[in-house]
């Protein structure tokens, strides 16, 4: 049985939790922030799960000794992956930040607004007068959305 | 003639370098394109012929033997479902040049064939990826692409509508990325053939809780609900032909990889009832979101999620008979989906609406081309599952395994597919109505709108009969659907062949 060190379990505990917490949030800038910790954190996790740290794995001169003095490789080498995957994933969620910055001066997620008019449809064909009997109704505008 | 299995994912990745490089040569980019998949096509059928013919075929990555090494693995199920992605990807393709042709605020900005590219290499590597961390960074690598892709040209909606969607699919990346040091921990590998070995050896409770955690990081992928709030929100705001094949493929490699894991690393005797569940739900919910909608992309999206739960609905019988329907179903759905999508983007293209009400009232009968009634009513009716089309022949067989399979449990999901069925019918029939019947009113046809150039029409066809091909070969594809469910009940023979030594 893997005996875990409690630091890297508070550690690994604490980013999943500010991550989940921050990813929550409206701003796109705040969740990017989330999205790095939880990223952290599941990289973290990936050494961790690797065992204590140890000697580098390099075997030299062909002899075969005992494998435990040698630390796991293979979770090494797919944190290594895991964290160019985030890191490009990080700038691409920059640059979509600066753009939606651009068009409307603020980096937050906005509401789908056509979930809710279709959910108060049925409410506001009560309040107004059926559309068929007003034909000069105007029409929504394609911009609106 | 290992080298048949990593081709799917070479070509495409060494092309979009390639592509990128011919930045400003329009026409030598879309030749490269469509070449390079019509390559990957003919490559996957030979690999389909091939592992039909002689089992599943390995490929040690680099020549490190498994399970240390990467391995890609083409069986029964993975072969076929990529000859029929890369196949629909390729019509996708010819519909979006098609559309761009002539069309300068066009889907074809600089970035599209590189990341299309990579969106098809990424599918590839999904369906053929031997360990659960290569599966991965295939998601990885058919997410990134498709953020780019759904963020094209990105105004407004579109960046709203890709915030939505990069968000919900990192967070599911990321929970993917715990799930595999997870398993890692439990077990010390991340082959799936070595790991379908060890996870019997696991306690009850560590098991239930990997098979639940790969299952909610699947349903996010597969828009499942209660998971699928992201989907109906993000993907109509995309261009047509990106929204097409969205919607055919990328959800369907969520269904994939739900049933690969699923059956390898967590085999069950009987009727999985979180999956039963979750399937009535997502086909209910789904269909009833459908039939409320106004905007004909988003109700076609919300029948992708409901018709998602067809798929569940074999995986949780768990015989041979309900994922050889679940199978049967996804290479139906790849291809009617994607058809339904660029008939509502011919048909948007030419009212220069997507609102159902504003057709109804501006006369779209008189407008959209008469050429597109019978494709929309193909692919329609093919996804409500009306004989003989090719819906009828998955439906079929998933309902009859359902019988089959007996209890309660099965008979709740057989009748929950059959209203879902119903429900869509009349979903179809709501955008018919809206699209193709005129109403009364006398008046000059509007001249809304290019009605598509020759090659989107052209594209649209060829997945309509790509459809009734399925209908027509519906014999050979449910025998061949028959032996990959088979395969993967009795893991046996992949694990064999991927462990076993090289072929």
């Amino acid at each position: 049985m893997k005996t875990l060190d409690l630091t890297m379990a508070l550690v690994v505990g604490g980013l999943f939790s500010t991550g989940v917490y921050l990813l929550l949030q409206r701003s796109l800038m705040r969740a990017l922030l989330g999205f790095i910790l939880l990223g952290h954190g599941a990289n973290l996790l990936l050494l961790v799960v690797g065992g204590p740290p140890a000697a580098p794995p390099i075997v030299a001169g062909g002899e075969s000794p005992d494998p435990r003095v040698y630390a796991d490789p293979l979770p090494q080498a797919m944190a290594l992956t895991a964290i160019v995957i985030t890191f490009g994933v990080t700038t691409f969620l920059l640059a979509l930040a600066y753009r939606s910055w651009l068009l409307s001066g603020h980096d937050e997620t906005q509401d789908d607004v056509e979930d809710r008019r279709i959910g108060t449809a049925a409410e506001r064909a009560d309040v107004e007068p059926a559309p068929a009997a007003r034909p000069d109704t105007p029409e929504r505008g394609e911009g609106d959305r | 003639m290992t080298a048949l299995v990593a081709l799917p994912v070479l070509l495409p990745v060494l092309a979009a370098g390639l592509v990128l490089a011919l930045h400003g040569r329009a026409t030598a980019q879309r030749a490269l394109t469509v070449a390079v998949l019509t390559a990957v096509l003919a490559d996957a059928v030979v690999l389909l012929v091939r592992v039909e013919r002689d089992g599943p075929v390995v490929m040690e990555v680099g020549g490190w033997p498994p399970p240390l090494g990467i391995v890609l693995v083409a069986d029964l199920l993975a072969a076929l479902l990529l000859v029929v992605a890369v196949l629909v990807a390729l019509a996708v393709l010819l519909f979006a040049v098609g559309q761009g042709r002539g069309d300068p605020e066009s889907t074809l900005a600089m970035p599209f064939h590189p990341s299309y590219l990579l969106l098809v290499a990424g599918l590839g590597l999904a369906f053929l990826a031997g360990d659960l961390f290569n599966l991965f960074v295939a998601f990885e690598l058919m997410l990134a692409a498709s953020y780019v892709l759904i963020t094209l040209n990105a105004g407004r909606p579109r960046v709203r509508a890709g915030m939505t969607y990069v968000m919900t699919s990192l967070t599911s990346s990321l929970l993917f990325l715990t799930a595999v040091a997870l398993v890692y921990a439990a077990t010390g590998t991340v082959n799936l053939a070595d790991l379908a070995g060890r996870t019997e050896g696991l306690p009850e409770g560590v098991r239930a809780a990997l098979s639940l955690l790969l299952f909610v990081v699947f349903g996010i992928k597969a828009a499942v609900v209660p998971l699928h709030f992201w989907l109906p929100d993000s993907y109509p705001t995309a261009p047509a032909p990106i929204t097409a094949v969205f919607a055919a493929l990328l959800t369907k490699v969520g269904v994939y990889a739900t049933v690969r894991v699923q059956t390898l690393l967590f085999p069950r005797e009987d009727l999985w009832w979180t999956a039963a569940v979750v399937a009535v739900a997502t086909m209910l919910v789904g269909l009833l979101g459908a039939v409320a909608q106004d905007d004909v992309n988003r109700l076609l999206s919300f029948t992708l999620v409901g018709h998602v739960g067809y798929m569940l609905l074999g995986l949780a019988l768990f015989d041979v008979a309900g994922l050889a329907g679940t199978i049967l179903y996804v290479v139906h759905h790849i291809i009617v989906q994607a058809s339904l999508f660029l008939v509502a983007g011919l048909v948007v293209a030419a009212t220069g609406t997507a609102s159902l009400s504003r057709m109804e009232r501006g006369g779209a009968g008189r407008v959209v081309p008469p050429g597109v009634r019978p494709l929309f009513a193909v692919a329609a009716l093919s996804l409500a599952g009306i004989p003989p089309l090719s819906g009828f022949v998955a439906k079929f067989a998933l309902l009859r395994a359902a019988v089959a399979h007996g209890g309660a449990g099965a008979y709740a999901l057989a009748a929950a597919a059959l209203l879902t069925s119903l429900l869509t019918l009349y979903a179809m029939v709501r955008v018919w109505r809206a699209a193709f019947t005129g109403p009364a009113r006398r008046g000059p046809a509007r001249t809304a709108g290019r009605s598509g150039s020759a090659l989107t029409v052209a594209a649209t066809v060829c997945t309509v009969l790509a459809g009734l091909t399925v209908t027509v070969g519906a014999g050979p594809l449910a025998d061949l659907s028959e032996r990959a469910a088979d395969a993967l009940v009795h893991a046996d023979v992949y694990r064999e062949a991927v462990l076993g030594g090289p072929r």
